[in-house]
């Protein structure tokens, strides 16, 4: 039997500044951040692919810059902005990235790409102009088995170039 | 047969239906379905990789607060297994388990945690038999019994056996001027979907719904039924968007019928996803293979007659391994001009987790093998091996030695496209640096089903009404796009845009049979089928139109931009469900009988091969072995591009998995388990890992492809791996004859080089295997291109098997 | 999804104070700051603590006389990215930057690096796979799967950042419950891959000083099978100080090779007095690489890790000497 099972299970009330909306949950203290989108907070955009953070599909954006959300406790986070997928468009419009990977396949099944977008995103607030290899650095964590990556690059290319004329 | 240029939306590019909702996080995958009261389940795995299991006892778990529901092997005591031959699998097993992983017991309980505690607290006492993990070992008398025990006579761990010889080799050998052997060995590696198989099943009203990660909704809805017991008019089967699969989910699954089983059970929804590891053990992924090579070439190089061995380590179950041993031989033919061939192959059991598709289905094996071989045959004669290998190219619309048929076929514009972009000719030649040449055939489509039935193997439905069109079909979109070629099919007849066809796909309840998304059938099989059925659609509009616009000439109503005469579409629709009633029309597809008449020819035939050739470019480095690929050049004979951006999509994709195989994907088991069952030790290859593609197109326009349409999702991977292996060669003088190519075999390589030893890594010797005495098959008659009935009465003028 | 086991999580408000809870609640808590070495862990059973202890956010890069002052809890992206270091310490942000994966490095932290438990792939599984071996002797089991014979574990420093702080002489901080005190990085560790730190397990390692010597020249080069999430199989750290292109010191250390990062004073001093050409970096890399001891314990064949040592030395040598002092 395992033995972590007897533990009571202690849960906490946090605060989340998430996807520009203030959001409180009260949630076990051992559920990743991770589980807390999905099951708790009903943001199912967020993807997992090992849980162990070494495929980059589960990557949310803390501060703006990419972290793992299966190893973050929400606690870790509390108070900060975090940013999902879903925060990811303004409203009804696609953010750039997001329209370029639509258009130029670079979401085949589309289950890395939310975390590929989200890097990417943080990438060009940080840099508008990456090169090739900064963008395959920066995107070098985030594991894709459908597409070669081809049309990421390219994707990440136009968008930024789109940004940047505007 | 000439096809106009079109006009519509075939041959434009245009991004997958759901493209918004997979960059908005808005598609709905498996895992993300959650229903009121869902329960969650867990798999109890086998801890051992071959033993008896003597008890299970689940009392204490069963006592966990929040535990609804377990279930062992006698809740489910009838086997499955994806072909009618291999029905070995059971979703839980009662009395054995074959490898690490095999699933023994499940729980249903109120949430993971919770089922995983349970899973943790069922005690299972093994007796423990002696594993068998290699190939030399499975061919052996097994020490205290075989694997699949009840499913086979013999005594030793072989599971299929095939033996064939077309075509009289002995006259073949004997007309050569040079015969070489060589062996090659082909490591396993695994699909690795990047999203975890999950299904979640809701048993409502008698009836059970599951939705699944899977690439075929008809082959679960099937397997669902025998172990269930349900008839299939009461099980519905829905694919959610799919997350990945590459022949990884087109088994049905043990968790898929659990949860239905425990859905049932409880009359609650219960979802169990699972976890990388437990990826790893339902794997279906390519088949570690040894190959043997006996070719007679003449001084020349053309072949005059071939002989071929292959040995599969299938692991512990069936899987559709009894047509994946055929795979490793049969395709050798549609791309090379082999006089004489034999073919000899066998699949044995093994404990570890079963192998089964991955994107190319026991072809990048043979491929693999045939594409090296030949480049040693060329380097011994003095030859370029290029030039060898278009010397043997085999002739569009020529049948080969082994019955296949071959229609349209860009080999020869293929390869001239990735020789002058690549400036293979003009390569740079110092040491380190190499290209390397390939080709390869891929099946646009299985030629026979997986069970044996005469009826379609795509249905295709079209319903028009006041609302406009909308296009029904069981194929899976797994992230191939295939969803869009369909609507542009139908767009392209209705003459309206892809977006405004309405797609209902991978559904059991809402969709006619489809065979679902593996074998690289869809664009082909269900595209022809979804064209039948939207030209059927198209002409009851056209006929209501013409009688509204009172044109006696059908001929005369133009169809196109969203308009038939001078109505719109919706205006269209609105006259002919006037003129006709309720408006459906169907198409299906069956492939026509090509194969030969010989027993096991239904293994191979398709109605049209895609071809592709690559060329890649290596820097090799000598001290440490590592091998860095540069660039990959590739062209694909696509037949027609209905879509390009979705072609080169799968032509990218397929090359960076062949790179993955090539360099770094390996599957190792040691002390009986798998070596590194996760993310970050199969090594997967990042965007740094990935260099840059460059896809050209090749239009061959196939007689019976939709619009000329051929395949493009498994062929492209096929030359990817050969061809690295060439450029090391060219790079360094030596050969790595096993994938991948780790630094460690290149430098061993270069070792037995250096010591004068054959420059070479790789297997030595191929194990003795009791193929038996050959089917014998005389060939056709190379230019016969008949198919169907009157292939079929040819049969009794050919003399045939004998 | 693989989850965490049933935690409490605690947030001292200082380093001692965490220390001090830490020391209270003994084998029952674990300390915890950017969670990416640790959560795995414990997703896989590895560990089995009931209470985590939050390492408080503590001070950032600090440009000293002599040198750099990092509190531990820098995230590795920060210091890769550190113009200060960049500057004057690059293989340190080098070795920082080629910790995994991207997004990782920006939870990952320097005090987290440096701790990084010892790896071994008979070790780092799921407590499932672990079962079905019959465990290992680094938990739950009685002998090492990698030297059965050996009464000792083999796991593998697999910390990209602690050669350079040994051969940059650095210096960490732990902060205990009576408060701080500094040992030289090159104490912190024991060739041992149970029990790899020299340190009180509710000790804080709070923070790092690098000296920044005038005219010391770093690289770290870092050997894995793809470009990112790897950890590293062979690594060499560098620092080195050249007067023209004679060597006036030179120190040298390896990551992944034993259970601690293992510095080679015998190919550093080796080196001293000589002029530094191709002939005297093989020499050196020769003599740096012999006490390695790869083990079948990681990616790729240990016969192979083991020649390639030699040859991530020798590259480190070039990197650094190419450096401007």
């Amino acid at each position: 039997m395992p033995t972590w099972l007897d533990r009571e299970v202690e849960k906490a009330v946090v605060r989340l500044l998430l996807n520009g909306e203030e959001v409180e949950f009260l949630a076990p203290v051992h559920k990743t951040l991770l589980e807390v989108l999905r099951e708790d907070l009903g943001l199912t955009g967020t993807k997992h692919g090992c849980e162990l953070g070494e495929c980059g599909t589960c990557t949310v954006l803390i501060d703006g810059r990419p972290q793992l959300s299966c190893l973050v406790l929400p606690l870790q986070v509390e108070g900060r902005p975090v940013t999902t997928i879903e925060g990811m468009a303004a409203g009804a419009s696609d953010h750039p990235l997001q329209a370029a990977f639509a258009e130029l396949g670079a979401a085949q099944c589309g289950y890395c790409t939310p975390g590929m977008l989200l890097v990417a995103k943080s990438l060009l607030e940080a840099n508008p102009r990456p090169s090739r290899a900064e963008i395959q650095e920066a995107l070098a964590g985030n594991l894709c088995r459908c597409t070669g990556y081809a049309k990421i690059l390219e994707a990440v290319e136009l968008a930024a170039s789109r940004m940047v004329a505007t | 047969m000439t096809v106009p240029d079109r006009t519509g939306s075939v041959g434009r590019s245009y991004p997958r239906l759901d493209g918004s909702a997979k960059v908005r996080g808005q598609a709905v995958y498996a895992d993300d379905i959650a229903l009121p009261r869902m329960l969650h389940c867990k798999i109890l795995r086998a801890q051992a990789p071959h033993a008896r299991i003597l008890s299970i006892d689940a009392s204490a778990a069963r006592r966990l607060p929040g535990v609804v529901a377990i279930i062992t092997g006698r809740d489910l005591p009838i086997r499955f297994g994806i072909l009618p031959v291999s029905q070995d699998e059971a979703a839980l097993e009662e009395h054995k388990v074959r490898y690490v992983g095999d699933p023994v017991a499940a729980v249903a309980a109120v949430d993971e945690e919770t089922a995983a505690a349970a899973c943790e607290a069922i005690e299972v006492e093994y007796e423990l038999l002696t594993p068998v993990m290699t190939i030399e070992e499975a061919l052996k008398e097994a020490t205290d019994e075989p694997i699949q025990e009840s499913f086979s006579r013999r005594r030793d761990n072989i599971h299929r056996l095939v033996s064939y010889e077309f075509g009289d080799l002995e006259a073949g050998f004997a007309a050569a001027d040079h015969v070489r052997e060589d062996v090659f060995f082909f490591q396993g590696n695994t699909h690795l979907p990047m999203e975890q198989h999950s299904a979640i099943a809701s048993h409502v009203d008698g009836r059970l719904t599951l939705w699944s990660s899977t690439q075929v909704v008809h082959y679960v809805h099937r397997a669902l039924s025998r172990v269930l017991e349900l008839p299939m008019n009461r099980i519905r089967v829905i694919g959610a968007v799919h997350g990945g699969g590459f022949g990884g989910k087109t088994d049905p699954f043990a968790h898929e019928i659990v949860v239905g089983k425990l859905a049932m059970l409880t009359g609650r929804p219960v979802k169990c996803t699972l976890t990388r590891e437990e990826v790893f053990y339902a794997h279906r992924g390519r088949h570690p293979t040894l190959l043997w090579y006996r070719t007679g070439v003449t001084r020349d190089g053309r072949i005059t007659a071939m002989h071929l061995r292959t040995a599969l380590d299938g692991g512990a179950y069936g899987s559709y391994g009894a047509a994946s041993v055929f795979y490793t031989g049969t395709l050798q033919t549609v791309t090379y001009d082999i006089p004489a061939y034999k073919f000899e192959g066998v699949r044995v059991y093994t404990n570890k987790a079963p192998c089964g598709p991955k994107r190319g289905h026991g072809t990048p094996q043979g491929r693999f093998g045939i594409e090296l071989h030949l480049e040693k045959i060329a380097h011994e004669l003095g030859l370029d091996p290029v030039e060898v290998k278009r010397r043997n190219f085999v002739k569009p619309f020529s049948r080969t030695v082994n019955w296949l048929r071959v229609t349209s076929c860009g080999l020869e514009e293929c390869t001239a496209k990735v020789l002058e972009a690549s400036g293979y000719a003009q390569r740079e030649r110092r040491t380190g640096h190499g290209m390397g040449f390939a080709i390869s055939a891929y099946m646009s489509g299985a030629g026979t089903a997986i069970y044996w039935n005469d009826m379609p193997h795509s249905e295709v439905q079209v319903k028009v009404d006041r609302t406009g069109a909308t296009v029904y079909c069981g194929a899976m979109d797994i992230g191939q796009g295939s969803d869009m070629v369909l609507a542009q099919i139908a767009a392209e007849e209705l003459g309206i845009e892809p977006r405004d066809v309405r797609l209902v796909t991978a559904d059991t309840d809402l969709t006619p049979v489809d065979l679902g998304s593996y074998s690289s059938r869809v664009t082909f099989m269900a595209g022809n089928a979804a064209l039948e059925a939207a030209r059927k659609m198209r002409a009851l509009l056209v006929e209501a139109v013409a009688d509204r616009m009172g044109v006696a000439d059908l001929e005369e109503i133009d169809v196109g931009g969203g308009r038939i005469g001078e109505f719109s579409f919706e205006e269209a629709c609105v006259i002919a469900t006037t003129r006709f009633g309720a408006l459906s029309t169907t198409g299906s597809y069956k492939p026509p009988r090509i194969g030969g008449p010989f027993k096991g020819s239904g293994v191979g035939p398709s109605p049209a091969y895609s071809y592709s050739a690559a060329v890649v470019d290596v820097e090799a480095d000598p001290r440490t072995g590592i091998v860095t690929v540069g660039k990959v050049w590739i062209a694909h004979d696509i037949g027609r591009s209905i879509n390009p951006l979705l072609v080169v999509g799968q032509v990218e994709g397929g090359v960076y998995m062949g790179l993955g195989e090539a360099l770094m994907e390996e599957q190792e088991y040691r002390k009986g388990l798998h070596k590194w069952p996760s993310m970050l030790e199969y090594k997967s290859p990042t965007f740094l890992d990935t260099p840059p593609i460059e896809t050209f197109l090749v239009e061959t326009i196939d007689p019976e492809g939709p619009y000329g349409a051929k395949e493009a999702g498994q062929g492209p991977l096929l030359p990817v791996i050969p061809a690295v292996n060439a450029a090391v060669f060219d790079a360094l003088g030596v050969w790595v004859d096993e994938t991948p190519i780790t630094p460690e075999k290149v430098l061993r390589a270069l070792d037995a080089k250096a010591k004068g030893k054959p420059p070479r890594h790789g297997p030595r010797s191929f194990p003795a295997v009791p193929y038996g005495e050959p089917i014998r098959v005389d060939p056709p008659a190379r230019d016969d291109l008949r198919v169907g009935a009157e292939l079929e009465a040819a049969f009794g003028q050919t003399p045939g098997a004998h | 999804m693989l989850r965490l086991p049933r935690l409490r999580y605690l947030r001292p408000a200082s380093a001692q104070e965490a220390a001090t809870v830490a020391e209270d609640l003994g084998t029952r808590a674990m300390l915890v700051a950017g969670g990416t070495d640790l959560f795995p862990n414990l997703k896989r059973r590895q560990f089995d603590p009931e209470i985590l202890i939050q390492v408080p956010s503590l001070p950032g890069i600090v440009k000293e006389a002599g040198g750099f002052s990092l509190g531990a809890t820098v995230t590795l992206a920060q210091a890769a990215a550190d113009p200060g270091l960049q500057v004057f310490l690059p293989g340190f942000a080098e070795a920082a930057g080629l910790v995994s994966s991207p997004p990782l490095r920006n939870a990952g932290t320097l005090g987290g690096n440096l701790c990084v438990d010892t790896r071994c792939n008979y070790y780092n599984q799921s407590h499932e796979w672990r079962k079905s071996i019959g465990f290992c002797l680094k938990k739950d089991g009685e002998i090492c799967l990698v030297a059965p014979g050996s009464p000792r574990c083999w796991a593998v420093s697999s910390s990209d950042t602690a050669p350079v702080a040994l051969v940059l002489g650095a210096t960490v901080e732990l902060t205990g419950p009576e408060g701080s005190r500094m040992i030289p990085a090159s104490a912190l560790y024991r060739d041992d891959g149970m029990e790899y730190l020299a340190k009180e397990p509710y000790e804080v390692l709070s923070a790092i000083q690098l000296p920044a010597e005038p005219g010391v020249r770093t690289a770290y080069v870092k050997l894995r099978r793809r470009g990112s999430i790897d950890f590293p199989i062979a690594g060499a750290a560098v620092a080195l100080k050249l007067d023209g292109d004679i060597v006036v010191s030179c120190r040298i250390a390896l990551s992944a090779v034993a259970s601690h990062p293992l510095e080679v004073p015998g190919a550093g001093e080796f080196l001293a007095g000589k002029r530094l050409d191709q002939e005297a970096i093989t020499a050196a890399a020769e003599l740096a690489a012999k006490p390695a001891k790869p083990l079948d314990n990681t990616d790729l064949t240990h016969f192979w890790r083991k020649k390639m040592v030699r040859v991530v030395v020798e590259q480190a040598l070039a990197a650094a000497a190419a450096r401007s002092a």
